[in-house]
């Protein structure tokens, strides 16, 4: 590989509180060799090459938690290389994929396929989770030290909710002796049972079943109730309701030591957005009222939720062109993850270095990963974009396999226009 | 006809009957007119018309119904139209074909009107998407019930002459329920002011907020009430975590002639059956003619379902 020269960038990298002009020295081996405002034309030789990018903002590879892929048994809904396509045209270079495969990834000879699968498919960092019990059943835990071994980073039953107290409790005191991350979704079972969208007006008006926000509350309260004894790296994968947010809040001030994530999805959309039935908005959890979304805003805002992700999860059009009890959950979204959540910097919710944080330094930091970040040395994994550039979403050029948005013809500003994965011009929007 | 055009830019279910919610107030009236000109059509020795001979009228009922799909196949056949009616809860459809699928099926033989009953709400909605002929709403899930609130109007209007500012008290399992959705729209839009009553549990989420005042107390929700409006309380909804058992029920939710005392004295009592004596009503009050108007209900069902048909077979 040649040395690339990227100069006149905005460089962002949370991490190390950079925002300024400058450019970025891509080694030979596909590592970051020098960055910042002393990388300019001027500093360099006029023989080499150099790629001007413009003022356009130049950030950290994006590092998506919580994505589904579909492999292995769902891969009419998406494989690797389509995952791979639709990160890449988002700015995502690393991701963590769910453990809710047919089988579930909950042994050490699925993790092996995985790897194989994700490394000849896909050009993307693949971080695949583990599930917390066999088969997402809730009973029996996973093989944490084992799987840890194998390069596991994460543990999740993904969609389900370890619901058993007594189970929970002694996940997270044996995942503490492996350091292991454990992800929680938090719904509790009995009470979001058959619930269709947030309990509310709406739902009434619909007359769908409600999901209660107590559903989420209890068991983020169950869960910090057992870190005071059980203290482990424990995540809440994504919230929803602004009582949630208090929960958390409180938590830390009281020194309590926790992440936690929300899906793009609950900062941009709420409830009303349902309208006629849209089965698309059928989402886990599910869009709350508009003052629960303002929460949450605020809630990257004031540090008090730490990681935004795309909650990516791919659904073939058969199993949304149903009734809404009956169509399946879950929004296509790593595409456009980015530029969604520009939406909050530039209706000035949330400042811009807070936002990029949120989606790049902050997962990579609970992961424990050298990724989301500028570092010299590191794999130069990165996302160029134009801040301002307006366009529309349209299904039909999504990169996913499954065509899922839920957030079709709605008008975005600011774009994705190059990606670098370990050095590599992997995507370049043309 | 006129009016109906105009309504056209601004409403979007206009070709079909899918709720009150979608109705407009000279809808709602259009209905109720031409449902009182069957009234007496249905009263004499020859019921037959020709008004939609040719037409073809399909039943789609995706749950058990027997007054519901009676009533329906009844005003199609009185107004001319070629019913037929498909009882899916035991036929092969059941077995895995989607209702998007279903609806192409139909659709295919061209037919001009759908009626569907379906357990899931939105149902409707979804399959009006992909048929060409008018659909109506037979009942959702707990979304609506459009025909049974109409009926239930007009039961009223045919009694005391109006609605507006009438006191009525919807009385029952109101979360579970589509015709206590599809009442307090259509009641309020035609200016009755609406009380539900009902155990906590068995209220929905933010119920005010559809313009009624909520009661637990049968006493104070019967108070000064022209019409007492009943709901069926479904079995399996007597045990467990809704309700300790249906006679803990009977004792507060149940209509008793003392509890009926409280309302007008000459208060209407409505149920939109099938009824379970005992458990929400006293069984000789749901048989009192003075004051049940149950019955009449289901006379009027034809003759409101005659104007629907009528109506929206028309539309497309």
């Amino acid at each position: 590989m040649k040395e690339k020269y990227l100069i006149n960038a905005r460089i962002i990298d949370p991490k190390n509180d950079l925002d300024e002009i400058g450019g970025l020295i891509i080694d030979t081996k596909g590592l970051i060799k020098a960055v910042g405002k002393k990388v300019s034309n001027g500093n360099l030789p006029s023989s080499v090459d150099k790629i001007d990018l413009k003022k356009q903002v130049l950030i950290p590879g994006l590092v998506d938690m919580r994505v589904f892929i579909g492999e292995p048994g769902y891969e009419y809904k998406e494989n690797f290389r389509t995952l791979s396509n639709a990160a890449l045209s988002g700015g995502v270079t690393s991701v963590v994929s769910m453990p809710n495969t047919s089988p579930a990834i909950d042994n050490v000879s699925m993790v092996d396929f995985l790897k194989r699968r994700g490394r000849d498919k896909s050009k993307i960092n693949i971080f695949p989770a583990a599930t917390l019990t066999k088969d997402t059943q809730g009973r029996q835990m996973t093989e944490f030290g084992l799987l840890n071994r194998k390069g596991i980073i994460a543990f999740t039953d993904g969609t389900k909710t370890i619901q058993d107290p007594e189970v929970m409790s002694r996940i997270m005191n044996f995942a503490s002796q492996s350091n292991s991350l454990i992800m929680q979704h938090a719904e509790d079972n009995i009470l979001s049972k058959d619930g269709l969208i947030n309990e509310g007006e709406i739902s009434t008006r619909l007359g769908l079943k409600g999901i209660p926000f107590l559903a989420e509350k209890i068991i983020v309260e169950r869960d910090l109730s057992f870190l005071e004894e059980y203290f482990c790296r424990y995540h809440i994968s994504q919230i929803s309701s602004k009582k949630t947010v208090s929960v958390i809040k409180k938590a830390k001030k009281e020194g309590k030591i926790f992440t936690t994530g929300v899906s793009i999805n609950n900062l941009s959309l709420n409830e009303n957005d349902i309208g006629d039935f849209k089965t698309f908005l059928k989402l886990s959890p599910p869009l709350r009222t508009e003052k629960d979304r303002q929460s949450l805003v605020e809630s990257i805002n004031d540090g008090t939720i730490d990681v935004i992700v795309s909650d990516h999860k791919p659904q073939d059009e058969e199993s949304k062109r149903l009734t809404f009890a009956q169509a399946a959950t879950g929004a296509s979204g790593i595409e456009t993850l980015l530029p969604l959540a520009l939406e909050l910097f530039h209706n000035k919710s949330v400042g811009l270095k807070k936002l990029i944080a949120s989606i790049t330094s902050n997962p990579a930091k609970i992961l424990n990963i050298n990724k989301g970040n500028l570092d010299m040395g590191t794999d130069a994994d990165l996302c160029v974009f134009d801040i301002d550039k307006p366009w529309v979403v349209d299904k039909g050029k999504l990169k996913s396999k499954s065509k899922n948005t839920p957030i079709e013809n709605r008008k975005l500003q600011g774009q994705v226009q190059k990606t670098f994965v370990k050095g590599e011009l992997a995507y370049e929007n043309l | 006809m006129a009016i109906i055009k105009k309504l056209k830019a601004v409403k979007i279910n206009q070709n079909h009957l899918l709720g009150i919610q979608d109705l407009s107030f000279s809808q709602v009236s259009e209905i109720l007119n031409q449902a009182k000109t069957f009234i007496t059509l249905n009263k004499s020795s020859s019921k037959k018309t020709d008004i939609l001979r040719g037409k073809t009228q399909i039943n789609l009922f995706f749950e058990p119904s027997t007054r519901t799909q009676s009533s329906f196949e009844l005003a199609g056949k009185r107004l001319g139209a070629d019913v037929m009616s498909m009882n899916i809860v035991n036929s092969a459809i059941k077995k895995g074909e989607t209702l998007i699928d279903t609806a192409m099926t139909l659709n295919a033989m061209h037919p001009d009107i759908i009626v569907i009953r379906h357990q899931d709400s939105g149902a409707p909605n979804l399959l009006s998407q992909k048929v060409n002929c008018a659909v109506i709403n037979a009942g959702d899930g707990r979304r609506e019930h459009p025909t049974q609130a109409l009926l239930d109007a007009l039961t009223i209007i045919n009694r005391r002459g109006k609605i507006e500012g009438l006191k009525i008290a919807i009385c029952g399992d109101i979360l579970h329920s589509r015709v206590a959705r599809s009442n307090i729209y259509l009641m309020n839009m035609l200016g009755a002011e609406i009380n539900v009553v009902a155990p906590k549990t068995l209220l929905p989420h933010s119920i005010e907020r559809l313009g009624v005042k909520s009661f637990t107390d049968m006493k104070k929700g019967l108070d000064d009430c022209d019409i007492v409006m009943m709901l069926r309380l479904q079995n399996e909804r007597m045990h467990g975590s809704f309700l300790p058992s249906a006679r803990e029920y009977y004792e507060f939710f149940g209509l008793t002639p003392d509890k009926l005392n409280l309302a007008k004295k000459n208060a209407l009592i409505m149920h939109p059956g099938p009824m379970n004596r005992g458990v929400e009503i006293d069984t000789n009050l749901a048989d009192d003619i003075n004051r049940s108007v149950i019955r009449e209900q289901v006379e009027l069902g034809v003759a409101i379902r005659m104007a629907c048909l009528k109506i929206y077979c028309k539309k497309n």
